[in-house]
Parts: structure tokens; C-alpha cells; sequence
């Protein structure tokens, strides 16, 4: 092992895409965002409309999404989804793996946005929601008009955490044949066992440059966007 | 999850030696290599074996089962350990380098290719097997002969793997790479029709052949385009390199190796490719 630390990043740099790899991360992290968004949403108003039916659908799916391993969620997309049924999201081979895990990712972070979400609704007071009712607005309105937006600024510090998770989560779409950060790490150990602190630190480092703005960013605006009461 | 443990362990580590200005040293932490001469003794031996490759390292209840396992049993009856005295260590690809360095086992038998990179960090007794990249494909598939075929279908391989990386560098023109984390997924998409190919050593794909689920249903095309040097992994300052050397010496020469060889993988027909079979050991560094 010759060389400075610096010689041997500047040589895992020179002979792998470091970058590459970690922009299909950032590409997962913010269409799976979106979805999860979306999704969590729905699943958020379901969980506190007056239908019991609905409630319990939200419940389960959160329950069932919440508690199965990631892992098990991205391989069931590619083994069981495009393996067995044959389902193609994108003509190319590899696009189709990368928006299988987007999907795999949303589902997922789904049930914790839905979560989040959910501690925000804790943060309006049951007064809003009366008086929403009092002036005959019905669910969805009072919903979409009185409580998501209070909520959503309630929780902005746990879809914070939700989003850091789903960053780091990204990497488990290597399971999926999507070629990310953590699946070049290990193209880069097999085959340069030899600097394997280098390729942990610089992997170590890449995460926490990625997270902590995140973490920052979401920290302010929850102080921000707090409802004064 | 277990590889992120790994993953920030090693770098909190190495950022502890970077801050004590020991970096850039290579030591291992501790001489932890718990055996002394090839008589043994009371002292027991750690090997770090592969816990899901069938047919050469797998772990079956409180079994051990497989080519590498046996030879590392007769190696180690050898070295004169018996065979309650054998512990088996699981030694991820990823983390055989790192087990050697910082003493958690004493060798490895887990498919090692001996490589010049890795020689950098860790010693090498043996080859006790020289595999090469192969196929395996369904059994009625006749259409794939080799590598040259695989243009437009789809291929299975492990995730950093090097037969990965070498489809895509000399054969990747026209074919669909899948990369899944073990083999057990590439044999289900292979099973299942959605590759037509699964690529790595030839001798693991005989063991995933010879599984009893999956026999008669997928077969090694026995084409071998690689040449793959098994070798027992040992700490860089290790004593006993040339015993182990003897000891493989030995165990090709009375039959046991032919015998331990079709005991394991014999089951899928596959016969180990006899220009370069049995291997002659080389020299210890």
C-alpha cells in the first residue's frame, strides 16, 4: 500500500465513475420523493376521513409496507413484478429496473410520509376542523382548505427525516440491478480490496455531503413554516 | 443493513488512524493469528467459508456442506486440528479481506480468486482449484454455446461481481446485464424465463445445478473463458502457508480432492476442466 490516502482516492476516482453513480441516487431520491409525496398524501386523508373503510385501508397498507424489509419490496419488483408478470415501465432494459425501483422506493416511503403527515394532522387543533364544519364545508374541502396546509407545515421536520431515510434507502435499489452508489462500492471493493478505507470513506463522505443540506434545510423550514398559536 | 454497519465501523476506524497521524500504516490491528506451528494443539482454528453457495460453501442448519467446506476440514486435520476444533466464520465477498487483516479468521476457503490487488493486502496458500466463467442456462436452451451468444438476451450475474464486470468489458456489446445480490435470485430469473443466461465460476454454477429444486431444470454450459485461481486466504504474516501448501500437495495426490470434488458437485454432471485440473500449487510469497 503505497502512496497517501490522496494518491489512492485520486486513483479509485480516475478508474470509477464515483459521480455517475451517485447522481442515479440523487435521481431515485427525488422521483421517489414525488411519488412518495403524492401517495402518502392520499393514504394521510384516507387514514382521517369519517369512512371507516377507507381508514382501514390507509391502516393496512401503512401496517403492511411499513413492516416488510425494503429489500424484499425492490426484489419483489424485479423478480416478481418484471421476472413473473412481465411488467415494463421503461423500452430500456436498464431504465426499467431504475423506474421499478422508483416505484419500489415510493411505495415504500409511502406509508412513512403518510405517517408524518399524520403527526402534522395531531397539530391542528380539533377547533379548525369544527369550525371548517360549522361553515359547511365538507370533508375533502376542509381537508385541502383548513387542515393539510397547517399540517404540512407541522411536519415538515419528520418528512425531513422521511426524505434523509429515503436518500440512504436509495441504495438498496442495488438489489434491483439499478447501478447506484453502494453497487459500485462493490465493483470498487472486489476489485481494489486493497484501498478499502478509501472506498468506505469516500462513499461515507459522498452520503453525508448528499444528507446534510437535507437535514439543514428542513430544520430551518420547520422553524419557519411553524403555525404560530 | 449489516454492510452500512460495516461500512461506517471501517470508517470511523480509519478516520481514528487518520487522526492519530497512523495513517497510511497497513498493520493489522493486533497479530491475532491464534495458531502457532502446523502441530496445532489445544487451540481451535477460525475459517471463513461462503454460508450460501451450494455445493461449495453453504450452511445448512447447524451443517456445513460443500467443496470448500471439505477441503478446509482436510487441510485443517493436516495442520492437526480436529474437527471439533473448527469454528466457520460466514466471509462475504466483500469482507475477506478485512477478516484476514484484522485476525476474525485464520484462512479462508471461499471461492478466492488470487488476484495481484488482493495480494497487496493478504497471503495466499494454494490454488487448490482452478475454476473458469461459465454459463448455466435452461436445460432445453441449445442456443447458448458460449459467450459470444449471449447477443441481445439477458444475462444474471451478482452485483460488483468480476464476471459482471468482464461481460460488460469483452462481451457486453447487445446484452442485457441483471444484476441481482446472490445467485439464488439469478437462478429464480432464470427459472422463471426472464434471463437467459446466469454467469460466474463454473463450479459454483455446477453446485446451484446440482441443487435438488433446481435439478433437471438448468444446466453449465461448459465453456469456460476464464481461469480462476482458488486460493486459501491467509494473513499477510502468516506460519503457515508452505503446511497448507503440503497439505494440498498431499490430499490431490492419495484422491481425496477427486473424491471431496464429485462428493459435492458430481450431481450435476459437471466435470472440472482437466488441462489446468488438479492445480499445482504455487510458491509461497
Amino acid at each position: 500500500m503505497d502512496g497517501t490516502y490522496l494518491d489512492q482516492f485520486v486513483a479509485l476516482f480516475e478508474t470509477f465513475d464515483v459521480p455517475a453513480a451517485f447522481w442515479v441516487n440523487i435521481k431515485l431520491t427525488f422521483f421517489a420523493a414525488l411519488l412518495s409525496l403524492v401517495l402518502g398524501t392520499v393514504l394521510a386523508v384516507m387514514r382521517i376521513s369519517p369512512l371507516p373503510s377507507l381508514r382501514w385501508a390507509g391502516t393496512t397498507y401503512v401496517n403492511v409496507f411499513r413492516n416488510t424489509p425494503l429489500t424484499i419490496i425492490i426484489v419483489f419488483c424485479v423478480l416478481g413484478l418484471w421476472g413473473q408478470l412481465g411488467v415494463t415501465l421503461a423500452p430500456d432494459f436498464n431504465e426499467n429496473f431504475v423506474r421499478l425501483a422508483i416505484l419500489g422506493l415510493a411505495v415504500y416511503h409511502a406509508a412513512f410520509v403518510c405517517e408524518a403527515l399524520r403527526s402534522g394532522v395531531n397539530t391542528v387543533p380539533v377547533g379548525q376542523a369544527e369550525a371548517a364544519r360549522a361553515i359547511g364545508l365538507g370533508f375533502l374541502s376542509t381537508a385541502r382548505l383548513i387542515i393539510l396546509p397547517q399540517a404540512f407545515r407541522g411536519a415538515v421536520a419528520p418528512l425531513g427525516n422521511t426524505l434523509i431515510a429515503l436518500t440512504k434507502n436509495s441504495t438498496v435499489a442495488a438489489a434491483g440491478s439499478v447501478a447506484e452508489a453502494s453497487g459500485l462500492m462493490r465493483t470498487m471493493i472486489e476489485f481494489r480490496s486493497d484501498v478499502v478505507i478509501a472506498i468506505f470513506l469516500t462513499f461515507a463522505l459522498g452520503f453525508v455531503l448528499l444528507v446534510i443540506p437535507v437535514g439543514l434545510l428542513t430544520t430551518s423550514l420547520s422553524r419557519r413554516l411553524a403555525v404560530a398559536r | 443493513m449489516r454492510r452500512r454497519t460495516v461500512g461506517s465501523a471501517a470508517a470511523l476506524a480509519a478516520l481514528a488512524l487518520t487522526l492519530t497521524a497512523c495513517g497510511g500504516s497497513d498493520e493489522p490491528a493486533g497479530g491475532a493469528t491464534s495458531e502457532e506451528t502446523s502441530a496445532g494443539g489445544g487451540e481451535s482454528i477460525r475459517i471463513g467459508i461462503k454460508f450460501d453457495q451450494p455445493g461449495l460453501g453453504f450452511k445448512d442448519g447447524d451443517d456445513f456442506t460443500g467443496f470448500d467446506v471439505d477441503m478446509a476440514r482436510a487441510i485443517a486435520e493436516k495442520l492437526g486440528y480436529s474437527e471439533d476444533q473448527i469454528e466457520f466464520v460466514e466471509s462475504p465477498s466483500a469482507q475477506r479481506e478485512n477478516l484476514l487483516q484484522t485476525g476474525q479468521v485464520d484462512m479462508i476457503f471461499a471461492t478466492y480468486s488470487i488476484t495481484d490487488a488482493r495480494k497487496e493486502t493478504v497471503a495466499f496458500a494454494g490454488p487448490y482449484f482452478v475454476a473458469g466463467q461459465d454459463l448455466l442456462v435452461a436445460a432445453d436452451d441449445d442456443s447458448i454455446s458460449g459467450p459470444e451468444d449471449l447477443e441481445g438476451k439477458n444475462l444474471c450475474s451478482v452485483t460488483g461481481s468480476t464476471s459482471a464486470q468482464r461481460i460488460k468489458d469483452e462481451y457486453a456489446a447487445g446484452t442485457n446485464l441483471l444484476e441481482q445480490p446472490s445467485y439464488a435470485e439469478c437462478v429464480t430469473a432464470l427459472t422463471s424465463g426472464a434471463v437467459d443466461a446466469v454467469t460466474t465460476d463454473d463450479i459454483i454454477l455446477a453446485g446451484l445445478a446440482a441443487q435438488p429444486a433446481n435439478e433437471g431444470k438448468v444446466k453449465v454450459v461448459g465453456n469456460p473463458f476464464s481461469e480462476e485461481n482458488y486460493g486459501v486466504g491467509l494473513p499477510q504474516d502468516n506460519e503457515t502457508c508452505e503446511d497448507i501448501n503440503t497439505a494440498i500437495t498431499e490430499l490431490i495426490e492419495d484422491g481425496t480432492w477427486q473424491q471431496i470434488l464429485d462428493d459435492n458437485v458430481g450431481a450435476s454432471g459437471y466435470e472440472a476442466n482437466e488441462e489446468l485440473n488438479p492445480p499445482t500449487v504455487e510458491a509461497c510469497a
